[in-house]
């Protein structure tokens, strides 16, 4: 290639840099889910390619990764820190992804364009009047790029179409398939006798085209999938054990019976086991609903997905990550398919309708032309044509450029959605049904009121210093605040932080490193004060609910927590109805007879006590904080915890839904025109070019339009 | 129409050249990354960069 011309080029930075970390085959891969321009990519890169356990670092941006080359073996834990230290969330991808594989795809989508265009330049000739032996020249030449070319190209169709064939079903690439044969046995057949119409631009049109579709669902297909296991990464997969004195970090996975693992306060608990400290507090709320802390002593059970308050303790696993709490209830999730599956999506309706219509249409044509002529060839020759034009060449680019812009505006505002229909039942919801802990509302640290002012200045001054969630709770609380002026500040990982303010030693942090107290203290000098926890309204929570509302949806709440709490926090929201205080099953019965009155109801939940019914709602979607069994279950995932990214997300499905059905009635409107030209045998392979073209692009221009602004 | 036994095989050997690029791009990856692409654009060739290349 001369591709030394450009400037750009000469260096051939990004290709040779892309090679070397191939070669060195990437060895780990980082989800980094905020990065989204150039900036981004130069930090990432020169932080990363800067440290000396790395050997190459290259971001790719599509697909908001980093793929790594280091030694195998090493622990990425201090790279997401490195990150993190310059304000990007990163977390570990469980298992590199394999290399693309719509390659194929792709080199057949280039093939088929080169021959399309090829071929049509010739046609151009042939239309514009070439006659006899010239025209039967060109003829020829078409043939042989195009037979080649239709026949490798449209292998795809071929493939899927024989196998509905083979077990007696009729899907969209029948006629398809049909189509590009007929269209090509035929042109043959009149060129070989110097005949005027040949079909080769009509059968590669067709081709590229529903290839051009075809690709588009094959990457947001992938796309889905990588969502899904995007989201795997975040569940923290590796955990502190204990090996003698030492602590190691090994992956959750090659975790076993009887290992002690060592548990910072704030952490998540891994695997179920057996407290071994004396005392701890924890939020079992992803559990059970409930806002308040739970104190237990040593030897009571911690399960998995519980919240340690206190910390550091240790615990002592009593089963292996595969038989965890945790893994039990994802697989049962995976088992409980609920809407998902029951749901056929819109594109397989209107396959259901047209497949068989075409060909009625088309042998019922054949039919007519024979009896009413007795010209059998002349008869096969207009069905052909009927069969090429009302080819769903636009049907086939309805859905996929449509699910592809939508998809990729909502990945860019940090909404992964996971199911591929997802969009289509969102478009329907006209009930909203909000968990509430977790998912509404969330547990702050709050010093107690009497408080004097210059100790909540130390407390800012403390909590601000540390990236601990508990720390970073106080903070809302105290935003009016000036922090005091400290030094020697110094973090004891898990157990809490130090610091001097002018003579006096403070310190923030459990109860029992400081000494004195219970649960979370600040310790001034010698004196204690304790931090209690209350439960507060997320900040957007309220305002989501509002437009909601005003969209017309009608709001739930639903919550395993007590009736005092849930009413106090349905009055601050103002949602329509509360149900409190019930559990896992009584949630799932709740949405089925809110749907057996007819209503498609969309399901908000975090916990794991919301899977059951995550499952059971005509939609779902979980905030990026939800576990990794909620968000399993859940169609869309909000990263970030965006509350506000819900009405967005609606009014984006909605749009989408718009879309798709104008693009249906374009298709549809286009062959109104054509069929009957067909069936009354004035059509021509020019009429067909042109009929294919121009609604393809209606349809991918219209596409165009989805967008969230109502 | 003589022409046509020149003008023919020309255009075919153009569209021929394109698809070689074509399949050269894609067997260098330039697919795998669209937006990343667009973005690298506005990134300085620093000293870094030429070293890898």
């Amino acid at each position: 290639m001369t591709m030394a011309s450009c400037p750009g080029c000469i260096a051939a930075g990004p290709v040779a840099e892309a090679a070397a970390v191939r070669d060195g085959l990437p060895t780990h891969e980082l989800i980094l889910p905020t990065i989204h321009c150039s900036a981004c990519i130069r930090a990432v890169e020169t932080l990363l390619n800067a440290r000396t356990d790395i050997a190459a670092a290259r971001v790719n941006l599509s697909r908001k990764r980093v793929s790594i080359s280091a030694s195998a073996d090493a622990d990425p834990a201090p790279w997401v820190t490195a990150l993190a230290g310059i304000g990007f969330e990163a977390h570990e991808a469980r298992g590199i992804q394999k290399h693309t594989k719509d390659d194929g795809l792709i080199l057949r989508l280039g093939i088929a364009g080169f021959a399309m265009m090829n071929v049509m330049l010739l046609s151009v000739a042939v239309w514009s009047g070439a006659a006899d032996s010239t025209r039967d020249f060109l003829h020829w030449i078409a043939a042989t790029i195009a037979l080649p070319a239709a026949l490798f190209c449209a292998q795809p169709f071929f493939i899927t179409a024989w196998s509905a064939l083979r077990v007696g079903r009729l899907n969209m690439d029948v006629p398809i398939s049909l189509a590009i044969l007929l269209a090509c046995g035929l042109s043959l057949y009149e060129t070989s006798v110097g005949g005027e119409h040949a079909y080769f631009d009509a059968a590669l049109s067709l081709t590229f085209f529903l290839l051009g579709g075809r690709v588009l669902e094959t990457r947001m297909r992938r796309a889905a999938r990588s969502a899904a296991a995007d989201l795997a990464a975040l569940e923290p997969n590796r955990v502190t054990k204990l090996d003698g004195e030492a602590r190691v970090s090994c992956p959750v996975d090659d975790v076993k019976v009887g290992d002690t693992l060592w548990l910072a306060a704030g952490s998540r608990v891994p695997v179920d086991g057996v407290l071994l400290a004396a005392r701890a507090q924890v939020d079992r709320s992803a559990l059970s609903g409930e806002s308040d802390a739970i104190d237990i002593v040593k030897g009571d059970i911690l399960t998995a997905g519980e919240v340690m308050l206190s910390g550091p303790v240790t615990l002592r696993t009593n089963v292996d990550a595969s038989g965890s709490t945790l893994r039990r209830l994802i697989q049962l999730a995976s088992v409980a398919e609920g809407a998902r599956s029951r749901y056929t999506s819109l594109a397989s309706r209107a396959a259901a309708i047209y497949a068989p219509l075409v060909h009625a249409l088309s042998f019922a044509a054949f039919l007519g032309w024979t009896y009413a002529t007795g010209d059998a060839y002349n008869a096969l020759k207009i069905a052909i044509a009927t069969l090429i034009i009302t080819c769903p060449c636009a049907l086939g680019l309805a859905v996929p450029a449509v699910a592809t812009v939508a998809t990729g505006r909502l990945f860019r505002a940090g909404v992964l959605v996971k199911s591929e229909t997802a969009l289509e039942r969102l478009a329907e919801i006209d009930t909203v049904v909000f968990d509430k802990t977790g998912t509404l509302s969330d547990s702050a640290l709050v010093p107690e009121t009497d408080l004097p002012a210059d100790a909540c200045a130390v407390l800012k001054a403390l909590a601000e210093a540390s990236n601990h969630p508990l720390s970073r709770s106080v903070l809302p609380g105290l935003a009016d605040l000036t922090a005091a002026e400290m030094s020697d500040i110094n973090e004891h990982r898990g157990q809490g932080i130090k610091g001097m303010w002018g003579e006096i030693p403070v310190a923030l942090g459990d109860a029992g490193w400081i000494g004195q107290g219970g649960g979370t203290v600040l310790q001034i000098g010698a004196q204690a004060h304790a931090l209690a926890r209350r439960e507060r309204a997320l900040p957007e929570a309220a305002e989501t609910v509002r437009t909601l509302r005003n969209m017309g949806l009608v709001v739930h709440m639903l919550t395993g927590d007590s009736q005092g709490n849930a009413d106090r926090m349905a009055a601050t929201l103002n949602v329509d109805h509360v149900h409190a205080s019930v559990s896992p099953e009584r949630k799932q019965a709740l949405i089925h007879d809110l749907q057996a009155e007819g209503r498609k109801v969309l399901m908000v939940g975090d916990g794991l006590n919301d899977t059951l019914a995550l499952t059971q709602a005509w939609a779902s979607i979980a905030p990026g904080t939800a576990l990794e069994a909620s968000q399993n279950a859940a169609d869309v995932v909000l990263l970030g915890q965006h509350l506000a990214g819900i009405p967005k997300v609606l009014h984006i499905a909605r749009s989408a839904q718009r879309r798709i059905i104008e693009n249906f009635s374009l298709s549809a409107l286009y062959n109104l025109i054509f069929i009957p030209l067909a069936l009354a045998g004035f059509a021509t392979p020019l009429m067909a070019a042109l009929a294919m073209s121009t609604s393809s692009i209606t349809v991918t221009l219209n596409a165009l339009r989805t967008r969230a602004v109502p | 129409m003589n022409i046509l036994v020149i003008l023919v095989p020309c255009s075919l050997i153009l569209g021929l050249g394109a698809l070689f690029a074509f399949v050269w791009t894609l067997r260098h990856d330039q697919y795998d990354d669209p937006a990343g692409d667009a973005a690298r654009i506005l990134l300085e060739d620093d000293e870094e960069t030429r070293h890898l290349s």
